[in-house]
């Protein structure tokens, strides 16, 4: 069988034909993750007796004609979001035993539509990382050279899907963690506008650029699971209160005039002339189909790395001070003081690169550097969001490319965390202005996947993946497989 | 800009971080690296922009004064590494 091959659509036509059955689509899929998650290691948790249960209440919905477009189809979860009664590890030592008491309202959501929750995926600790190499629980490996790198933070959700342990999983983009590892394993991915998806039950690390999403094999299949996602939930007070398109609907929208912009800045120095050749090709895709290509700027977004670095590792060290080993999450043994209890529970609990963005975070924000580095970067970044509302004044989407280059070797940017930060040099703009963004398959470079990254304006979903849509019925390319995992 | 050992032991403290000896070295090699690189923001004219917290333009909502949750003590206390009587039990703090 090849149902670990099918978008969302086809799975959704074979249930409802009576091809299969949720209960043997799902067992498809724990055999694949049984058989092959050794090698990759995207799983930190498989549910197979709780996923067997619920596609068996699927099918009996599906059998009564009921259920939506998502009704029995399998998914795997970020280990990021609250699962009620599954562990929820957010990839870290610090909450290796946790299992969460409530589950996230994405997780809610998702679950009334029908779907069958197969797992938990791995990431990197606390969704900081761009390789998937700082998880407690190990790095993931990318399904289409298992001696590289999936991507990070979402590593494990793209592994997973990549691989076809899953036909779709959700993620989450602080600053690129669902766009570039997409990029990195032939997915598509899209991170919706800031607001537009819940962020209850989503452990928080950067609260003013966290957002949910999902990475699936194609457009077409996001817009199923953005729809059953997104919409106002009054218990995240960043939620924003808009009524939610019918995304599916409108993915057939021509892209006959659509105004794209090719930001001069996502093309400079440092971008792999291979990567630049997939792009420039999906440009000329987009032109044959009508669209309008236009030469824009965003001046400021050379800034964005050193403005992130400022903005979320701020955010971090405030919102990772829940950590303290009283109430809940790992506890140091053998001490005397409540000082000691916090430090060494802290010490133990987070890794290297959790313990490096809090104390940036916590240095940026001390007594005397605050106007220097908080505040400037709090300024600049207002000059890269205005960037955006200009260009977004002459285009209707902007274009280039998602990461720089292919997928690297696992342990080359261990060593350099600067070095690692410059794997979202084209992405993090986006959750800076909280613009929408995608990565979708766009060729390859040596037989590796290179993605091209979508940008849309502020709740303008509908039109992105409309566009990818579009782009996606004229290529190929997000049809191709990685080899070893046939 | 670049911190120095005692620097890096102090913002650890501020953070309730305890690093061990052999840590302390690399962090402060690793974060000056970091603080060198933001350090370019310091040569950015931001002339009268105004600093953004957030992307979206809004107010923080206000919601009715009722009580929408039950009671889950139990559940919430049930993963806490300590507790006894319903209470979390720490270090002794007060003499």
């Amino acid at each position: 069988m090849t149902l670990h091959t099918c978008s969302i659509r086809e799975l959704a036509a074979g249930l409802r034909a009576k091809k299969y059955s949720s209960v043997e689509l799902t067992k498809h899929f724990l055999d694949r993750i049984a058989r092959h998650d050794k090698a990759l290691n995207s799983f930190v948790t498989v549910c197979a007796d709780s996923a067997l249960q619920c596609a068996a209440a699927a099918d009996a919905q599906l059998a009564r004609g009921q259920g939506g477009p998502l009704t029995g189809i399998p998914l795997a979860q970020k280990d990021i979001f609250c699962t009620e009664g599954v562990k929820t590890s957010c990839g870290s030592r610090m909450l290796d035993t946790f299992i969460a008491p409530y589950d996230a309202t994405i997780v809610t959501k998702l679950k009334h539509a029908g779907t069958v929750m197969l797992g938990k995926c791995n990431m990197d600790e606390f969704a900081m990382g761009s390789s998937n190499e700082t998880s407690f629980y190990g790095a993931v490996k990318n399904p289409w050279d298992l001696t590289r790198v999936p991507g990070g933070s979402s590593g494990g959700s793209v592994a997973a899907v990549a691989a076809g342990l899953a036909p779709v999983a959700t993620a989450t983009d602080t600053g690129g963690s669902i766009r570039q590892p997409a990029s990195l394993t032939n997915l598509t991915g899209i991170k919706p506008t800031y607001g537009r998806v819940s962020r209850y039950g989503m452990i928080a690390f950067a609260s003013s650029l966290d957002q949910a999403g999902m990475v699936a094999r194609t457009a077409e299949d996001c817009a199923f699971v953005l729809q059953a996602m997104a919409g106002f939930d009054p218990r995240d007070s960043t939620s924003v209160d808009q009524p939610v398109p019918d995304y599916a609907a409108q993915l057939n929208a021509p892209l006959k005039g659509l105004r794209i912009g090719l930001p001069k800045e996502h093309f400079a120095e440092g971008l792999d002339p291979g990567a630049r050749e997939c792009v420039m090709a999906a440009v000329a895709k987009f032109r044959e189909a009508g669209a309008v290509i236009k030469d824009i700027s965003l001046p400021n977004s050379p800034l964005s790395v050193p403005t992130y670095y400022v903005v979320a590792p701020a955010e971090a060290s405030s919102n990772l001070a829940r950590f303290d080993g009283v109430r809940y999450g790992h506890r140091a043994d053998g001490v005397k003081t409540l000082e000691e209890l916090y430090k060494r529970s802290r010490g133990e609990g987070f890794g290297a690169e959790v313990q490096r963005r809090i104390m940036i975070g916590t240095y940026v924000l001390s007594h005397g550097y605050y106007d220097a580095y908080y505040l400037k970067a709090q300024k600049v970044r207002r000059l890269i969001c205005d960037d955006f509302k200009r260009a977004f004044g002459e285009v209707d989407l902007i274009l280039g490319p998602t990461a720089q280059s292919v997928a690297f070797k696992l342990g080359d940017k261990t060593a350099d965390p600067v070095a690692m930060y410059l794997n979202d040099i084209y992405t993090i703009a986006a959750n800076l202005a909280g613009v929408p963004a995608m990565s979708l398959p766009g060729g390859f470079v040596q037989g590796l996947p290179v993605g091209i990254q979508l940008m849309g304006n502020y709740f303008d979903e509908s039109r992105l993946l409309a566009a990818a849509h579009q782009y996606q019925l004229a290529t190929d390319w997000h049809t191709q497989r990685p080899k070893e995992f046939a | 800009m670049s911190l120095n050992a005692d620097q890096v032991r102090q913002v650890a403290h501020l953070a309730r971080l305890e690093l061990k000896t052999e840590q302390v070295d690399r962090y402060a090699r690793e974060l000056s690296n970091i603080l060198d690189m933001v350090g370019q923001l310091a040569q950015v004219d931001t002339g009268s922009a105004q600093p953004m917290a957030h992307p979206l333009d809004m107010v923080q909502r206000l919601r009715p004064d009722a009580v929408t949750e039950g009671d889950r003590r139990e559940a919430f206390q049930a993963h806490a590494p300590k507790t006894q009587d319903g209470l979390y039990i720490v270090p002794k703090v007060i003499e």
